[in-house]
């Protein structure tokens, strides 16, 4: 559903649908946190992300009333037929080399299952835990980042007067 | 408990629940237009039925049998998603409330709650956020220029406020320490000094607790936060071109949040069902439920008594009274919290 919803949102004309896309990958990201035990942050990811960010996207689209776009009528040939087998080939080995990397490719056509002691990998406390304790510099210099993009959003998108 | 049993009490608990929102939500309706009916020294609906009592049934006629048209220059797909987002959304956020303690008959014992998730605050929070899709997405797949103006400024107000609503429920969870709900409730079991219960709202989250109801009523855009509706009164809102049905089912969404929100308020900050126990085995099941009702209840009415009393915010106002005075507000109930949890 995730590649789906991404494939999606490069193929569609409007904008619109494919902001709606962008929100089925981030649910069904949320998904995924989920079925690998991590609730919190599966409710987080539907909050903040699904929820906030793409709402902002939605907004600007509908402002800006993007329509839908044009599309050139046949694009360069050369490119689909060298384009698409090369993507293809150049996935294939990215996918090979990572599992090769984290020994997938030895556990088998499953792959890692839902893991157990649920408590120490997703839920609240853990994660708490780990942003206040063991990453709180991280922490702290990502929230002075936001800041520092906020500002430089307003002060770009200022009128000049 | 076996998974086919477990899956059988389920779908009844569903049932039952969805069931008794959707009439909830009728006789709501009915409640308001008597109560702001007597606050305008008249009498609400009373023609149909006694005290006006079969009123929802004739307006749920009324919506079967309008006419649903679609008018040719909307955007189908969204037109037509905008409002299943809508209500599906409010419907859902039901499922993790609490209405009592454990309920065992002959072999089940089950919790009146349809589920019982480690996280049932944040699930609710995140419903919400999603729900604001169902206006935006109503306001711009209308295709005119009112819906759209009207549905950016709700979707604008109710993201503004949902951060209030979070920050003010933070609170309660330095208090609580988990964002189970029954274990939320679970924690204001008891009394001090033999008659004061031990609510949240007592405990000190007062201030969470205003602020919590102002957040609940721009949420759910009621008065005196209901410009965007109030642009239906006027000129057009988010929903002007929707008929019938997909009318029907915006007006649904709008009072189950607000039941939604009602209950979260009682769970939170007041308590849920605790209440005096006492009598027979089986009264100790029921009597819970009949003090969560009540507590409901009285929220729904005080969002009624202001509903007939103030009046309505204008945009900027709104958004600012949001943003400068609220946020900060409940910043500073976290900290105070936090500081004089940290202290014991």
């Amino acid at each position: 559903m995730c590649v789906g919803g991404a494939v999606n949102l490069l193929v569609q004309k409007h904008p619109i649908s494919s902001a709606l896309s962008l929100i089925v990958v981030m649910a069904s990201l949320a998904l995924l946190y989920l079925l690998l035990g991590a609730e919190f942050v599966a409710a987080i990811q539907i909050i903040v992300y699904a929820g906030a960010v793409m709402v902002l996207f939605v907004f600007t689209i509908m402002l800006l009333n993007a329509g839908a776009e044009e599309r050139t009528p046949h694009g360069s040939r050369v490119a689909t037929m060298l384009g698409v087998p090369a993507l293809i080939i150049g996935l294939g080995i990215s996918a090979w080399v990572v599992a090769h990397m984290t020994g997938l490719d030895k556990l088998g056509i499953g792959g890692p299952t839902i893991m157990n002691g649920t408590e120490s990998f997703g839920a609240p406390q853990p994660v708490g835990h780990l942003l206040f304790r063991d990453f709180l510099l991280p922490f702290e210099v990502t929230s002075v980042l936001i800041l520092i993009a906020i500002m430089g959003a307003v002060v770009l998108a200022r009128r000049e007067d | 408990m076996t998974i086919g049993l477990f899956i059988l009490v389920s779908v009844v608990k569903i049932v039952i629940a969805l069931f008794v929102l959707l009439t909830a939500v009728a006789y709501t309706v009915l409640l308001e237009r008597k109560v702001v009916g007597h606050m305008q020294n008249r009498w609400g609906p009373s023609r149909v039925g006694p005290f006006g009592i079969f009123q929802p049934l004739a307006d749920g006629l009324k919506f079967f049998f309008k006419e649903d048209l679609t008018p040719p220059y909307v955007h189908k797909t969204l037109y037509l998603l905008a409002p299943i987002i809508a209500v599906t959304t409010a419907l859902t956020s039901i499922s993790v409330i609490p209405i009592g303690t454990w309920i065992t008959i002959g072999d089940i014992h089950t919790p009146l709650q349809i589920t019982d998730v480690n996280i049932g605050l944040l699930i609710i929070l995140g419903i919400t956020s999603v729900g604001v899709y169902g206006v935006a997405l109503a306001g711009w797949s209308s295709n005119s220029k009112y819906s759209m103006l009207g549905g950016l400024r709700a979707s604008a107000q109710m993201v503004s406020y949902e951060i209030a609503l979070g920050l003010s429920l933070v609170g309660v969870l330095i208090y609580t320490g988990s964002f189970s709900l029954r274990d939320i409730v679970d924690a204001q079991s008891g009394v001090w000094f033999g008659f004061l219960p031990k609510w949240n709202f007592f405990k000190g989250q007062f201030v969470a607790f205003f602020i919590y109801i102002m957040a609940a009523y721009a949420e759910t855009n009621r008065i005196p936060f209901d410009l965007p509706e109030a642009e239906t009164e006027l000129v057009a809102g988010y929903h002007t071109e929707y008929s019938s049905m997909k009318f029907a089912m915006f007006f649904m969404a709008e009072y189950a949040n607000m039941i939604t929100v009602a209950c979260l308020a009682t769970v939170v900050f007041l308590g849920g069902w605790s209440g005096p126990v006492f009598g027979p085995p089986i009264l100790h099941t029921l009597l819970p439920v009949f003090w969560f009702v009540l507590k409901v209840f009285i929220f729904m009415f005080i969002y009624i008594w202001v509903r007939g009393t103030l009046p309505r915010f204008r945009y900027d106002q709104l958004m600012a009274f949001g943003w400068k005075f609220l946020l900060p507000l409940a910043i500073a109930n976290i900290l105070i919290t936090a500081l004089v949890i940290a202290l014991k």
